[in-house]
């Protein structure tokens, strides 16, 4: 199987390290080769962050390059067009329609993009976007936007229910394991 | 058992493995995790030194005492321990002893760029460079034989990709290794009648060590195409097996100091092009030159910045792939001071009043990034305060009442204390900021002398900051919380205007810290808002403007009241219910 590539991108502090943790421990579950690589220290300080998911018959680099991802995983609209070139041209892209204002824009130095999502679709890339945050917040917790996001992410793979809910069983803390199961369920159920 | 493993843990599995009884280190980015990954091991008795240097000789110590030791660093971490390191090169082990050093190819999490290679070279210690986590573990094993059987201790290199990347490894069980002590005064005390006698072995030892490298397992050949020949190292291999795959033969070197001469003699002429793929400086393709051999590599790939598979391709003049690009243009999104940062109430007031703020490494650093902008010197570990002293001696009055250092409470313990000292002693007239938020914070939440717990978060020795700094002689020594912007602003006015030297401890945990209880998020009152934006001033990422009023992001703020204390209007209320 030739290589595939998952890029999950976010504002730092988010949670896209638990994301990778769990996609990275599905896949190694599935009796794939994968490498997973983050990014600790200061750009998890409010930066914007970037992870690589890869995997196959037999993985070699750790990061996935500008046109190379099959999936981008995104945990904000602006971090989406940011990292947009990163995606294959036939790539899929589920992302969270959640606006947070970087620095520069806070300080009136830089505008926030207006209508990110039509003018993506309208570039002709598939868009699967949905509000992450509200169905985060209804499964019982705002930082559950991963769990949701990796929900939606289950739409586009051939892999087992059964198999999902056992790494998410596998590496969230038991007692926020109802929440995340739920928020898994809203991400994979919404209905757009 | 297969599993999927960062490459730090990994480090820290083979740690176990290997029978090691002994690890201090300083945090650092990207070695941080090795050691809060061994101390999960009851095997290993692992601790947070004050500083590397401290770190690597305590480290040596336990060597010293015939139990397997361990140290790890970040590249400029191994600077503050190249001491140890050179003059340990002679002295050579009792128990094996391995050095991590990461490397921050890209400058992810560092102030500089450079290349660890140097140090391995220079002190003339053999160096290991895995590749992927897998080798990782395998190699802090091996390395540990290496040491005890040529009597040196071992520096393995890590690098921002490989130590935070997983990939699988197979994990095996603990050996352990332990020698007993022993007396042996012309080995171990390096005075110059003794190191004299000692630096014919170690030279005589690098000869050794470049025979074994010869064929040691650390170094492969995959032969493939012989159109092209690539020697590779750490992750720059896995660059050049994705692009090439099997169309290029490669030598990939596990163990680049010292060099094999005759196995790359042998891999050139193999090979009708020969050229080395390595970040940063090109030393593999130094030597390779100095062998005689014709070679390129610096000549198509830069020494600035981490490499990938695309950057590689394109050296060799290869297609990649393009993606889609907005014509908009997107804001960067640079690292900022979270909300509730203690740090931001200090660096408001000091920007406020046009302070020379000579500043250190540290969360706090982000105090540079507007809309603060108030840092305008940040060097290394301590400089802040020794700078601020040079710099305070040579302007006299000019700067002495508007110059201040800052520097956090884990950096004011690593190289901190000994800037003061020098203030103390050649008195300046100096005025220094103790950002002390009760934790190393930057790398993610690490124990330090100050805090009173170690490693495990077990109650520990305690520094007491003020008294220390009494101790040095300081008369001036005030806390004010940092939450508190008119206790800040007296306290600078009044330590810069005193006639003698000053310390300021700003003094509030972390917002990040989970012991940390925070008050209710505030929220604003459209009606008062007038839109001034005064609250943006101190740059909160959870306050913004829309439509002409301020709003606060209530998922991210956690009461600190610092936005409040500026609105002239008091918009800003708490959403406590109750």
């Amino acid at each position: 199987m030739e290589t595939k590539n998952i890029i999950i991108v976010g504002v730092g502090g988010q949670g896209s390290l638990l994301a990778s943790k769990i996609l990275g421990d599905l896949l190694l579950r599935q009796g794939y080769d994968v490498k997973v690589s983050e990014v600790h220290g200061m750009s998890q300080r409010g930066g914007s962050v970037i992870t690589y998911v890869r995997f196959g018959d037999r993985v070699y680099s750790p990061v996935v390059d500008e046109g190379e991802a099959d999936y981008i995983v995104s945990f904000e609209i602006l971090e989406t067009a940011r990292w947009l070139s990163y995606l294959k041209p036939d790539g899929q892209i589920v992302t969270n329609t959640q606006q947070i204002d970087p620095m520069p824009v806070i300080t009136g130095a830089a505008t926030y993009p207006e209508d990110l999502v039509s003018k993506i679709k309208a570039a002709g890339v598939k868009i699967d976007a949905m509000d992450c945050l509200s169905l985060a917040r209804e499964a019982g917790s705002p930082k559950a936007v991963n769990i949701v996001l990796l929900g939606r992410l289950s739409h586009y793979f051939s892999i087992s229910e059964e198999a999902w809910q056992e790494a998410l069983a596998a590496n969230v803390p038991p007692k926020f394991l109802e929440l995340n199961k739920k928020a898994f369920a809203l991400g994979k159920d919404f209905q757009g | 058992m297969k599993e999927l493993m960062l490459g730090n843990k990994a480090i820290a599995r083979g740690l176990y493995e290997a029978g090691v009884c002994f690890v201090s280190s300083y945090p650092g980015t990207p070695s941080t995790e090795i050691t809060e990954e061994a101390v999960k091991y009851d095997e290993i008795y692992c601790e947070w030194a004050p500083n590397e240097k401290v770190a690597m000789e305590s480290a040596f110590g336990a060597s010293l005492a015939g139990r397997r030791s361990f140290c790890a660093q970040k590249h400029v971490g191994l600077n503050v321990a190249a001491d140890p390191l050179f003059t340990m090169s002679y002295t050579g082990v009792n128990a094996g002893m391995v050095i991590v050093v990461a490397d921050d190819a890209g400058m992810h999490s560092s102030q500089n760029e450079q290349d660890s290679r140097h140090h391995a070279i220079a002190a003339k210690v053999p160096m290991l460079e895995p590749s992927d986590s897998s080798e990782a573990l395998a190699f802090t094993k091996m390395a540990y034989d290496l040491s005890e059987q040529f009597d040196t201790p071992v520096l393995m290199k890590m690098c921002t990709r490989v130590a935070h990347s997983q990939s699988v490894v197979e994990t095996g069980e603990r050996v352990e290794h332990q020698k007993p002590y022993e007396k042996n005064i012309p080995k171990y005390v390096m005075m110059p009648g003794n190191a004299k006698k000692r630096h014919p072995i170690v030279e005589e030892r690098t000869r050794k060590l470049r025979e074994y490298a010869e064929t040691a397992s650390f170094n492969r050949v995959e032969m493939g195409g012989t159109e092209l020949g690539i020697i590779t190292a750490s992750t720059s291999y896995q660059y050049v097996k994705e692009v090439f795959g099997d169309s290029a033969s490669v030598l990939k070197l596990g163990m680049t100091n010292p060099l094999p001469e005759k196995l790359i003699k042998d891999f050139a002429a193999k090979v009708k092009k020969l050229v080395v793929v390595e970040e940063l400086d090109d030393i593999i393709e130094q030597q390779v030159r100095a062998m005689g051999l014709e070679v390129s590599g610096r000549d198509v790939l830069p020494g600035i910045d981490e490499f990938s598979q695309n950057m590689v391709a394109k050296a060799f003049g290869k297609e990649t792939q393009e993606g889609t690009k907005l014509s908009d243009a997107i804001p960067p999104r640079p690292p900022v001071m979270c909300a509730g940062c203690p740090h931001r109430g200090m660096f408001y007031s000091l920007k406020k009043r046009n302070c020379t703020v000579l500043g250190d490494i540290g969360c706090y650093t982000l105090g540079a990034v507007p809309p603060l902008g108030a840092i305008e010197m940040t060097l290394c570990m301590g400089a802040s305060i020794s700078a601020t002293h040079g710099f305070n001696k040579m302007l006299g009055k000019e700067s002495e009442g508007k110059t201040v250092a800052v520097i956090g409470d884990s950096t004011f313990m690593h190289s901190g204390m000994t800037g003061l000292a020098n203030v103390a002693y050649n008195q300046s007239n100096s005025t220094i900021i103790i950002l002390d938020n009760s934790i190393t914070g930057m790398t993610g939440h690490q124990q330090n002398p100050t805090t009173g717990f170690n490693i495990k978060g077990d109650p520990a020795g305690k520094i007491d900051l003020e008294a220390l700094c009494r101790a040095m002689g300081f008369r001036r020594v005030r806390v004010v919380d940092p939450y508190d912007l008119k206790a800040c602003d007296a306290a600078i006015a009044e330590e810069l205007a005193a006639e003698e030297a000053s310390v300021i401890i700003s003094r509030r945990p972390c917002a990040l810290l989970k012991k940390v209880k925070h008050k209710a998020p505030l929220a604003v009152d459209k009606e008062k808002c007038i839109g001034c934006k005064s609250c943006m001033r101190v740059g909160c990422p959870a306050i913004s403007m829309k439509d002409g009023k301020a709003v606060v992001d209530t998922t991210q703020c956690v009461g600190c009241g610092i936005c409040s204390q500026l609105c002239p209007k008091q918009a800003f209320f708490s959403t406590e219910k109750g």
